[in-house]
């Protein structure tokens, strides 16, 4: 059943690729029924599967006998909560993007293609399609950010390109030295993830093996100081784009560092662990400072992502449970989150009042011409925050006990972030909306959105529908997080329990 | 005995829900938004009588306690509790909300927002006074903060938007160490309950339990014990406020609509000595022990210098403001001053008792004087279009003398004049406070007779003298405003008379404490 | 030495055969029946029959096993040359078709039968492990492709190119004549067998080491190798585009296919080490040197190319590098079946991309598109299919999956990296072959860029594709898809021919 998310989309993607340039309106609906029906898919086949059950297969096909590559597709507690995040994140980001006029049905031929891939990474089990997956969703990226983007988009998505593509490099280069190593060393030639990662590398291959892959997968998954391309990537994509890469591609390298990487070097992980719970850890507190200096919206958000993300892998390298699991967590509730707040900065703002700058949105009061996109920010804010009842604040909270465990200077420094994080948020939050008008014991009724830019267009349906799900989700897993944890929990117990037989204390 | 009935979350989602409701509502809807809203706030009201009702004095633990698993891989549960304190500060917010709202009537600006966000600040209030796990504790702990930001953010003064952002800021980052002091705890104990954790790790139990569990190389357990408590204490400290981590409170107090400052000044203040006696002293009694001295002093410091600096004031806000740092540092003297004897069981218990007794009643006496206060200076704002300068005013006796009468006998109440109410916490703080920390509560009086001598020189440059010829056709107390500040005058004149209307709940729970707290 | 025997002989080359008297037929047709008629028309007809003949030989080979020993090595076939001459026909049809769909030379008939006869001397060069044969064949597609890159003399940059490549290819002939004369005064035999025994008993002496290196010079030449590569920019922009996708496809294939051979058969005693840290001389190191010149070169000239034609001439340079990369696979014994399919899987599908791409060149340059990158600007919206073909055809060169040429260069490298042992003496190479291919990414994309991101210009009128285009561009690019995505289709029929003949000498 979750693999015909994979197959609807890909199909979905063909269908519009073929429709003509004038269907807008058939391409929008189609594109949205798609990814809808994707959804679908993915909460029966979410439903179909247990708790704790450990990795269950779903399709196994040969597919290259003579290089032991299948078609392999299963999932886990893991893939499971990245599925599901995968499949919000689809329906808002189409929804965001209702208002896209140029070439409708090529954008989201691209935008659905995207989808495909990265549904194909999380439901992969054999590293060469798991390779694959990651590498097709490249080309769509460029393409997303060069036909609709907006600031410097050529340069922006030539830059993501290249630096995802520069990170797969170095992935496929550990790619073929695992396979091949593991072959010389059982005599079984397979690129099933499970097989290898049972397969005990030696320590020296490992020790330069791990590097390589982390880095590799840590470059799209925006690790410091490799993480130059998101935020201008970010900011020149369209707002669905974004919401996209930002939310849902940045957490295919974090998935690869864990699933890959970690998997499979557990004796090199030991050792340059706490060079990249440093990296981690810089880039949150980088990524915050980097944003507080911001004069463009958006870019206050890219870098915001870049500090989340710091999160994720400073979960990932405590190496104990919660912090894992709240690693996990993070990817799902930040995949959400910037989901928000690229809608409402790329959307709701930027597409009415056509600037970024956050000294001219000061002029334009907008906490009274756009309410709705005032009252998403707060709470969007809220949530970025780590304020509590929201998502985040439950990932990030799991992601500082692991570290107090494992690395206790990090935390503090990580908490520091936080703070940052708190007056960057309030900052732009303050700048965009809620400046200083005269103020309500003096002021007469102000023209709504007055200024030279006139009326502004009130949040449409479409964006108001993906704004409240995007919202309802982050509200539900804060207050219930068990939701996801019981599927989360297990299967991060048992990845670390294999990793601990490979040489992890 | 009233376990499982689930009042206190009743009392908990009514404001919540109500405010949903009104911020959901149009701008143009003001009386409904009003009406609505001062009717959710009463009927929380009429809850919170139940609730003490049916509270049973002689028992000094929990009650009226409920309890669901929530995130069992996290030892979070969703338990919530009175005991005397609680009940106390639940009885203190319900009473003032109404208040505040009724002070808040003028408003013409968006106001259905206004009075959801209100509300919604007084579900944040309840649910902090009522939780007993971690997790929600800091949930509602933090939830106050955002209702708080965008009242004083949207309708406060011409420098609200420094002000609420140093409030929101500040109180992030006391939360931000308070969370990761809490982390730590965790991780020791594997449980996030206020209850459990006490009884693992209050009598000075940390220091071997983080030298079990939590192995930072080098660390020994008690170092570790103190700094994770100076953390948690820092979180608390941001609140109260104590001095130097104060700077936030006099702009946000003064920036503030007035009808906030009444719950920021009345409700709010008391979440951090809260804090201080639900979890601070419990969890770390050996390590507050330790670090006594410089912890009572910095206490009482704060409390003579913010006295003096109130005296300094001209914006009658801002001297409100400091007079309520001023007033909580005596809290914080009995808190510590309680403490730091209870190295010998049973020696100084009565005084102890006195000491705590005195610090409750003190926080529920100051939150209703202190709001009454604020909601005269909001009439006085009202009237007189916005200004509220010391200087501006004078004669006023003459041509509101109902108003005088009131807010003179708030004025006494708050000086701490035998009969009213505010004597009654202060005389037991001192009191016992004398026998423990003579030298510290020595010297905390002087910030006694600062007070008097500011607050005399208010009513007189207010009230007394030539009546400034501006304000000659100022109205009096009309009963819209009446109704606002009359309870909490006949509250302040029966708790004075009768204390034991107050006392009679605290008594077993001091007593608890008083026990608890021991070596 | 019997007589040799002609009937067997006719039946062994029947393919070649049939297309050389197909050229004659082509010839006598157009030059005797149809002269007088338009030019079109000729090239049709040409064209038509051209295909014919080669279908006719694709059959014959498909269907009529060949297997055969003769001479000494002087013929060497069996199911592995028949599936490389089958790629090579194969490869020539779809060239044919484009040809057909551009504008028809001045000499129709030479044209076609010159292009057949190259074919005939391409399937020749791999069917041979003798150097008189081997030469023979070579000179014969060359020459042939000498004459066919000068076939627009009214085009100076024509005429350029040609004398270009005739003067390189020329002074290579030489050296390579110059290396197989040494060893023939090595071992008195002119079969690689008996070069290969010589060489075993005598190691790397200096005169075995000059003869290997003027070999190597040679073949490194047709190959496109850095340094021997000075030709390919100038000939791939200057000829015919027809003509330019037989040099890059069919010429890069069949040349290939011989060095493999050669190294395969003779040379493994002098083989010689690239492994990191365990270099010793031989031809592996020389090979390891040639390919990341061409690597590096390749990708890097690349980058600053602005015109369509010249960029896919410094990528073949660069994938000629990867290729000589797979080299290193192929002669190992242990994984030799693995090495000669992944050698044959990326030849062939890199065969199909480039005729593919020049095809839709050759499309544009009908219709007055120039080969410029702004030239190309909003091809999308005048020809979507077109734009589609270039899309999937470019992607396929860079490397990215689900296409063939992700899949190639990937189990090219795999088996690379296999060959060099427990210890991957042999990841170095890989690894810089890797980085080298993502840097590519730049340059192919800066060549879609202005197809599906510029407006189009405002003279831009739709496109049009004739039939023979659209059949050659549609089968090229269904097999680029189907082949990525199920490798096996090609790889499963080579590693069952390999176990019936290798390229190791035996």
């Amino acid at each position: 059943m979750l693999a015909w998310t994979l197959y609807v989309s890909f199909a979905g993607a063909a269908v519009l690729a073929c429709l003509p340039r004038r269907r807008a309106a058939a391409a929008r609906w189609l594109a949205l029924g798609v990814a809808l029906l994707g959804a679908v898919f993915a909460l029966a086949g979410v439903s179909e599967h247990k708790p704790g059950a450990g990795l269950e297969t779903i399709t196994r096909l040969p597919w290259i006998p003579f290089l032991g590559a299948d078609y392999h597709l299963a999932v886990d507690g893991i893939s499971v909560t990245l599925i599901l995040l995968t499949a919000v994140a689809a329906v808002a980001g189409i929804l965001f993007s209702w208002n896209i006029e140029e070439r409708v049905p090529a954008f989201f031929a691209f935008y659905l293609a995207l989808i495909g891939g990265v549904y194909g990474v999380f439901l992969s089990c054999d590293l060469l399609l798991l390779f694959v997956f990651y590498e097709i969703a490249i080309i769509p990226k460029y393409f997303l950010i060069a036909i609709w983007g907006s600031t410097r988009k050529e340069y922006g998505a030539m830059k993501l390109a290249l630096y995802s593509f520069g990170g797969s490099a170095l992935v496929l280069v550990g790619i073929i030295a695992a396979f091949v190593v593991a072959a010389q060393q059982t005599g079984v030639a397979t690129f099933s993830i499970e097989a290898l990662s049972r397969v005990a590398f030696p320590a020296a291959f490992q020790r330069w093996a791990f590097p390589v892959v982390f880095v590799g997968f840590a470059i799209l998954a925006g690790l410091w100081p490799f993480h130059t391309w998101a935020p201008t990537g970010h900011v020149a994509a369209p707002t669905g784009a974004s919401m996209l890469l930002a939310g849902v591609v940045m957490k295919l390298g974090a998935y690869g560092c864990l699933r890959v990487a970690m998997g499979l070097f557990p004796a090199g992980l030991e050792v340059w662990r706490g060079a990249f719970a440093v990296l981690a850890v810089v880039g949150i507190v980088y990524g915050a400072l980097a944003a507080l200096v911001q004069r463009d919206f958006k870019f206050v958000i890219g870098y915001s992502s870049v500090s989340h993300m710091g999160f994720v892998l400073l979960g990932l390298m405590t190496l104990n449970e919660i912090g894992v699991s709240g690693a996990v967590l993070q990817m799902f509730s930040h995949g959400v989150i910037a989901g928000l707040l690229f809608g409402v900065v790329g959307r709701m703002v930027y597409d009415r009042t056509h600037t970024r700058d956050l000294s001219e949105l000061e002029g334009l009061r907008l906490s009274r011409a756009l309410p709705f996109a005032a009252v998403t920010f707060v709470i969007a804010s809220a949530a970025s925050m780590g304020l509590p009842g929201f998502s985040g604040f439950v990932a990030e909270l799991q992601v500082l006990v692991g570290s107090w465990r494992a690395f206790p200077a990090a935390a503090l420094v990580a908490g520091v972030g936080i703070v940052v994080g708190v007056a960057y948020l309030l900052r732009a939050l303050q700048s965009a909306f809620f400046t200083d008008d005269p103020g309500f014991a003096g002021g007469a009724g102000v023209a709504v959105g007055s200024g030279s830019r006139g009326v502004l267009g009130s949040v449409s349906m479409p964006e108001r529908v993906g704004a409240v799900l995007l919202m309802a989700v982050t509200l539900a897993v804060g207050l219930y997080p068990r939701w996801l944890l019981d599927w989360i929990v297990p299967a991060v117990h048992s990845m670390l329990e294999g990793l601990g037989r490979g040489g992890v204390s | 005995m009233n376990d499982g009935v689930p009042i206190l979350t009743a009392m908990t989602l009514t404001p919540w829900i109500g405010g949903c409701l009104l911020v959901g509502l149009g701008a143009r809807h003001r009386s409904l938004a009003r009406g609505v809203g001062l009717g959710v706030s009463l009927i929380t009201l009429a809850l919170g009588f139940l609730a003490w009702a049916g509270f049973d004095p002689g028992e000094g633990g929990m009650q009226w306690v409920e309890r669901h698993s929530w995130i069992p891989g996290l030892g979070v549960e969703y338990v919530v509790g009175v005991d005397g304190l609680g009940l106390a500060m639940v009885a203190l917010t319900v009473l003032l909300v109404p208040m505040a709202l009724l002070v808040s009537w003028t408003l013409t600006e968006r106001v259905p927002l206004y009075f959801g966000l209100v509300l919604w600040l007084e579900a944040g209030l309840i649910g902090t006074f009522t939780a007993l796990n971690f997790f929600h504790w800091f949930l509602f702990w933090e939830l106050c903060l955002i209702p708080a930001f965008f009242l004083i953010r949207l309708w406060g003064g011409p420098d609200r938007g420094s002000a609420a952002t140093q409030f929101f800021v500040y109180t992030m980052a006391g939360s931000v160490a308070l969370l990761l002091a809490f982390l730590a705890l965790f991780l020791a104990t594997g449980t996030f309950d206020f209850g459990r954790l006490a009884e693992l790790g209050g009598r000075g139990g940390w220091a071997a339990r983080f030298e079990e569990n939590l192995d930072w190389g080098g660390v020994s357990g008690s170092t570790l014990a103190r700094l994770v408590f100076l953390g948690a204490f820092l979180g608390f400290a941001v609140k109260v406020p104590v001095m130097p981590f104060h700077t936030w409170l006099p702009s946000a107090y003064a920036e503030a609509p007035t009808g906030t400052t009444m719950l920021l000044t009345g409700a709010m203040s008391k979440m951090g000595v809260y804090g201080i006696l639900r979890i601070l002293i419990p969890l770390f009694g050996a390590e507050a022990r330790a670090l006594l001295a410089p912890l009572l002093w910095l206490a009482v410091a704060g409390g003579v210098i913010a006295a003096a600096t109130a005296f300094a004031q001209r914006d009658l806000k801002r001297m409100f403001a400091y007079s309520s740092v001023n007033h909580l540092a005596y809290c914080l003297l009995g808190i510590f001053a309680a403490v730091g004897a209870g190295g010998e069981a049973g020696r100084l218990d009565p005084e102890r008792s006195m000491a705590l007794g005195g610090v409750v009643v003190q926080m529920f006496n100051h939150g209703i004087t202190a709001a009454a206060l604020f909601a005269f200076v909001a009439f006085l704002e009202q009237r007189s279009g916005g200004r509220r300068g010391i200087e501006d005013f004078g004669g006023l006796r003459r041509r509101v003398p109902v108003f005088c009468g009131l807010m003179g006998a708030a004025v006494f109440a708050s000086l701490g004049l035998p009969g009213l109410s505010g004597f009654v916490g202060e005389f037991m703080i001192f009191k016992g406070s004398f026998a423990l920390e003579p030298a510290a509560a020595a010297t905390a009086a002087l910030g006694l007779l600062l007070t008097a001598v500011f607050l005399l020189t208010f009513l007189h440059r207010v009230f007394h003298g030539p009546l400034n010829p501006r304000w000659a056709g100022m109205a009096d107390l009309g009963g819209r405003e009446l109704l606002a500040v009359v309870p909490a005058m006949a509250l302040m004149l029966v708790i004075g008379v009768v204390p034991q209307a107050l006392l009679g709940v605290l008594k077993a729970t001091v007593t608890r404490w008083v026990g608890d707290w021991g070596p | 030495m019997s007589g040799a025997p002609y009937l067997d002989m006719l039946r062994w080359l029947a393919p070649e055969v049939l297309l050389a008297v197909t050229a004659g037929v082509v010839l006598f047709v157009d030059l005797g029946l149809a002269r007088s008629r338009p030019l079109q028309f000729r090239s049709r007809l040409a064209g038509g029959l051209t295909v014919l003949g080669m279908l006719a030989g694709l059959a014959w080979l498909c269907q009529v096993p060949i297997v055969a020993r003769w001479g000494g090595g002087i013929l060497a076939l069996g199911p592995l040359t028949s599936v490389v001459k089958g790629v090579l026909v194969g490869l020539t049809v779809l060239t044919v078709l484009i040809a057909m769909g551009s504008d028809p030379p001045p000499h129709v008939g030479e044209f076609y039968a010159l292009m057949v006869l190259a074919t005939v001397g391409m399937c020749l060069m791999v069917s041979s492990r003798e150097m008189l044969m081997i030469f023979l064949a070579l000179e014969l597609t060359s020459l042939c492709l000498y004459v066919l890159t000068a076939f627009q003399p009214r085009n100076p940059g024509a005429v350029r190119a040609a004398l270009q490549y005739f003067l390189f290819g020329s002074v290579a002939s030489a050296f390579l004549l110059f290396g197989f004369s040494l060893w023939y005064g090595l071992c008195g035999s002119t079969g690689l067998a008996d070069v290969a025994a010589a060489l075993r008993a005598r190691g790397l002496d200096p005169l075995a080491g000059v003869a290997l290196v003027m070999v190597i010079t040679g073949l490194g030449f047709k190959v496109a190798a850095v340094p021997f590569h000075l030709w390919a920019p100038e000939t791939y922009r200057g000829a015919p585009t027809p003509v330019a996708a037989l040099i890059a496809a069919g010429s890069k294939v069949a040349s290939f296919v011989l060095l493999a051979q050669v190294l395969g058969v003779g040379l493994d005693a002098v083989a010689g080490s690239a492994a990191w840290g365990g270099w010793r001389s031989g031809w592996m190191p020389v090979a390891a040197v040639l390919a990341v010149g061409s690597m590096a070169w390749g990708n890097l000239a690349a980058l600053v190319q602005d015109d369509v034609k010249r960029l896919l001439a410094y990528s073949a340079i660069a994938h000629g590098g990867y290729l000589i990369v797979g080299l290193f696979a192929v002669v190992q014994p242990a994984d030799h079946g693995l090495g000669v399919s992944a050698m044959v899987y990326y030849l062939a599908t890199y065969g199909l991309t480039l005729v593919g791409a020049f095809g839709v060149i050759s499309v544009l340059e009908r219709q007055g598109v120039g080969s410029r990158f702004a030239d190309l600007a909003g091809l999308s919206r005048r020809s979507p299919l077109l734009a589609g073909c270039w899309l999937v055809l470019l992607l396929s060169l860079a490397g990215i999956p689900p296409l063939a040429g992700f899949f190639g260069k990937f189990y090219v490298f795999t088996m690379a990296v296999a060959a060099g042992g427990g210890d991957l003496g042999l990841l170095w190479l890989v690894v810089v072959a890797i980085l080298f291919s993502a840097v590519s990414l730049y340059y192919y994309l800066k060549a879609l860029k202005p197809v599906f991101v510029q407006p189009p210009t405002a003279s831009a009128a739709p496109l049009r594709i004739t039939l023979t285009e659209g059949i050659a561009l549609g089968v090229i690019v269904a097999a680029v898809v189907l082949l990525g995505v199920l490798p096996g289709w090609i790889v499963d029929g080579v590693l069952e021919a390999v176990q019936a003949q290798s390229w190791l000498s035996n």
